[in-house]
């Protein structure tokens, strides 16, 4: 494939900036796209606590009408998936996704002696340990960690926000944390950087790790603004956050970087009051972002390599409080987007709310048994030293 | 090459305390590092001050409450209401005790506390339960460890994050019993499960009554015969932490704790098991095992020196002991500690902040290589912090709302800075201004330097290049 024109000037610029650019952001030697088969996995963390019961509507649910006479979304208002199942009214792309066999949808995730404070919740979410243990790890740092270890061209995480989430620390590998490549280049004092960076000499251990992680940030902060400047975006993005951010993910998947993970965050889903206007512009946000997103990557022919996957600290109790919202709870549901999933639709039973623990949803599903499903089967690691154990794989991928 | 006097006290000024202070310097090469050790001692020993931040509405509302009814039986609304009253004042003394590591005497008292503030990890938002909880810290810092933990285990704050309010005969809840010997004492793999759930039973009946006062609840405490690290008796949660003190393994994890935070990430096998030896023997005297570290020979090696990656508070206030500066608004040093990822009084869990290279992601590294030029008013601060939801209850606020550029309102006492250079001719200052604020073998060449300071006058000469120094990989070390 030949380079574009405007490809080809910008790799005229790049000249002198390739040389310091670090292995591991380096393009595939192929020119042109990615290899088919090359797996990316997107992150969206819904922060606050998303109301799982108010996303996938179990419309035919006594139970569910009971506890929540002002919450609970009425069978006609919403947009079914099934007779007995409905989704969301503000989620009409992922309505979409379901009718075209492109969505995945997993319930009553969650993890034993769930933890209800925002912080140690996602905590254990992110380090993907158990709740009585602390790890000052990811899940997916330790899998940068477990890709890397002795490999020539070890792959990147990338984080769209200023600052790196846990689950994107490893051991010996971090993700990188950009929200806007430009700005991260031009205001951080880069000149005066490049200028020590090249003068210092290798000597003391921990200078020297300041000294490379420093020298890297820049250069891929430089090299991400450049690739994501090649892919002229096709798509109209919501101009929303999410929109913004997705929209640069789709444009560096759509590069030569070879990145395999993404991660982007949305919030806040802590609804304890007026929860159903506050759910809709959140929603609303996520549908239009992901609905520009998916189209982008399906018409550069990518979809079936890429996958979408949201998850949230926990859910929601199963009643509405007196506030016009919902407390704090336990398991909770995930999507899984992608052109290339096994299973699609629902893929296990809706949550049993006849079997409540305390007026909490109990978990089916330990989300560790999802993350070894996705590095095992998405991304082709090793799931038990990266997880610590095996968990058991799921069939969906 | 031989260490000179000054970096030697330099580097007892940035492990022991929080940094030297400009106006010090002319003193540095003069002293020994013993002579100086024995003065922040002294300046240690005063009695005292303890904290009150806590509000006049926080102290009505809950005061009130107590003469009247239980708090369990307050409106949804004055709940919420004492909550976010609670973590305004935790905001308060924060930025107090942050005041204090920057301006106090007692130095060595103010940094071991941070220290222990990390060891004892506990992230509750009862603006009472954590201040005395620092106020035990605080006081036991330099004084017994044995006794500060024992104060710790009975402090509301403690009992609370850890549950113990919840341990009971009738069902006992592991968890107090459990981080206490994993996190405060022996450290993983020195106990069995069994010796967990003994200890667990021997600790039922702990708890605190609303006035915020350790009570030991009888019919709630399990009387029978518990068997725990191989002794047996119908021990309480006192026992518990006899026999834990007993064990040599107690001295040696602390011990193995505070040589790898003051001296050494890479710790010494033969070093530590010295050093605890005599903090066995001194029945844990705090202030023997510091006095073995900052007056031993060792401590001063070259490669104990400029090696440890400063934590984010550790940062901030060395800049900050360097130069004396007025915040004007203040608030922004909480969102430096929030985006560096240490915020004193919400640690990320009971095992504190794992420190070392865990402060450092590619991220976190270029906005601590910015923060010298941001308080010194040459940048705005660009960074938009991730939300919490444990105090934002799912609204926004105004930081969180927008990335804009922050102006932080600041004035640096240059004057008083610059007379300290006085005497030094202008062809030495480069030399010696690094060495005063690099504490690593590594330095920066006075070619580039030259490059980027403003050379029109002496003094924005030296403005300027303190501040380059500061924007370096090398500062991020003391």
């Amino acid at each position: 494939m030949l380079f574009k024109r405007r490809e080809f000037l910008n790799i005229g610029s790049l000249a002198t900036t390739s040389l310091m650019m670090p292995k591991f952001l380096k393009a595939f030697e192929t020119k042109g796209m990615v290899p088919p088969g090359n797996k990316v996995l997107v992150v969206i963390q819904l922060s606050g606590g998303n109301d799982g019961l108010n996303t996938v509507i179990p419309v035919t649910n006594d139970i569910y009408y009971k506890e929540r006479p002002r919450l609970g979304i009425q069978k006609d208002q919403s947009l079914l998936l099934t007779d007995e199942v409905g989704i969301n009214p503000a989620l009409a792309g992922f309505k979409n996704l379901y009718d075209n066999g492109n969505l995945g949808i997993l319930n009553s995730v969650g993890y034993p002696n769930p933890d209800r404070s925002h912080f140690r919740s996602m905590d254990i979410w992110q380090s993907g340990v158990e709740s009585n243990e602390y790890a000052t790890t990811g899940w997916l740092g330790r899998y940068l960690d477990a890709q890397c270890s002795g490999c020539g061209k070890p792959t990147q995480a990338l984080e769209v926000d200023d600052v790196l989430s846990l689950a994107l620390k490893g051991e010996t590998n971090k993700g990188l944390a950009v929200k806007d490549p430009k700005r991260l280049f031009n205001t951080s004092h880069s000149k005066y950087f490049k200028d020590i960076s090249a003068d210092h000499q290798n000597g003391e251990e921990t200078v020297d790790y300041l000294y490379k992680t420093m020298s890297e940030t820049l250069s891929s902060a430089e090299y991400i603004f450049e690739q994501s400047r090649l892919h002229q975006s096709s798509q109209t993005y919501p101009a929303t956050e999410l929109g913004k951010n997705l929209k640069t993910i789709a444009s560096l998947i759509l590069s030569h970087i070879n990145t395999k993970v993404y991660y982007v965050s949305l919030g806040s889903f802590d609804t304890h009051v007026n929860q159903e206007n506050q759910q809709k512009r959140l929603f609303t946000e996520l549908d239009g972002a992901l609905t520009a997103f998916v189209k982008e990557i399906k018409d550069n022919n990518r979809f079936d390599d890429v996958m979408l996957m949201t998850f949230s600290e926990f859910g929601r109790r199963v009643s509405q409080n007196a506030s016009g919202g919902t407390d704090h709870g336990t398991a909770n549901n995930m999507f899984f987007v992608s052109g290339g999933l096994k299973q699609k639709g629902i893929l296990n039973a809706m949550p049993d709310l006849n079997n409540l623990n305390e007026g909490d949803l109990k978990h089916t599903i330990d989300f560790k048994d999802v993350y070894a499903t996705v590095l095992k089967k998405w991304l082709g690691a090793d799931d038990k030293s990266i997880l610590g154990k095996q968990y058991d794989y799921l069939s969906f991928i | 090459m031989s260490i000179s006097n000054q970096l030697k006290n330099q580097h007892l000024l940035w492990r022991a305390a929080f940094g030297p202070m400009a106006e010090n310097v002319n003193e540095l090469s003069d002293t020994s590092p013993q002579n100086l050790y024995a003065l922040l001692l002294k300046a240690s020993s005063k009695t005292l001050e303890n904290f009150n931040v806590a509000s006049n509405l926080f102290d009505g509302l809950v005061k009130g409450v107590r003469d009247v009814v239980q708090l369990q039986n307050l409106s949804k609304e004055q709940k919420q209401m004492i909550r976010k009253q609670s973590r305004n004042d935790l905001k308060n003394l924060n930025l107090k005790w942050l005041n204090e590591m920057i301006n106090s005497e007692a130095q060595l008292r103010e940094k071991t506390s941070l220290f222990w503030h990390g060891h004892f990890a506990c992230r509750v938002i009862n603006i009472y339960f954590q201040q005395q909880l620092l106020d035990i810290i605080r006081k036991n810092a330099l004084g017994n460890f044995g006794n500060m933990l024992r104060e710790v285990s009975k402090s509301p704050a403690m009992l609370s994050f850890l549950n113990n309010q919840q341990n009971k005969k009738q069902h006992p809840n592991e968890n107090f019993a459990r981080e206490v010997m994993e996190l405060f004492t022996m450290g993983r793999g020195n106990y069995s499960e069994s010796d967990i759930k003994e200890a667990a039973r021997a600790f039922t009946g702990w708890g605190f009554n609303i006035h915020g006062e350790f009570v030991d609840r009888p019919f709630q405490h399990d009387n029978g015969n518990k068997t725990f690290l191989g002794k047996t008796g119908n021990f309480n949660g006192d026992d518990i932490i006899d026999i834990l003190l007993e064990q040599k393994q107690t001295a040696r994890f602390i011990t193995n704790k505070i040589y790898k935070y003051f001296v050494n990430e890479n710790s010494d096998s033969n070093k530590v098991e010295t050093l605890a030896n005599g903090f066995y023997q001194s029945g844990y005297s705090i202030k023997k095992l510091l006095e073995d570290i900052y007056i031993s020979d060792w401590f001063y090696d070259k490669k104990n020196i400029g090696n440890k990656i400063k934590s984010p508070v550790e940062l901030l206030v060395g800049i900050r002991r360097l130069l004396p500066m007025e915040i004007k608004n203040e608030e922004i040093q909480l969102l430096f500690q929030r985006v560096l990822g240490q915020i004193l009084f919400y640690p990320p869990n009971v095992a504190g902040w794992p420190g070392g290279k865990n402060w450092i992601d590619s991220s976190a590294l270029m906005l601590r290589l910015s923060i010298p030029r941001v308080l010194t008013n040459a940048n705005e601060f660009l960074i938009k912090p991730k939300d919490d939801d444990d105090t934002m209850m799912g609204s926004k606020t105004e930081e969180n709302s927008e990335t804009k550029g922050r102006q932080v309102y600041t004035e640096v006492d240059w004057k008083s800075v610059l007379k300290v250079f006085e005497s030094i001719p202008r062809e030495n200052l480069a030399e010696d201004l690094s060495n005063l604020v690099l504490q690593t073998q590594s330095k920066i060449s006075k070619n580039i330097l030259e490059k980027y300071i403003d050379k029109g006058s002496r003094e924005n000469y030296i403005k300027t290049t303190i501040v380059e120094l500061m924007s370096t990989p090398e500062y991020q070390l003391c």
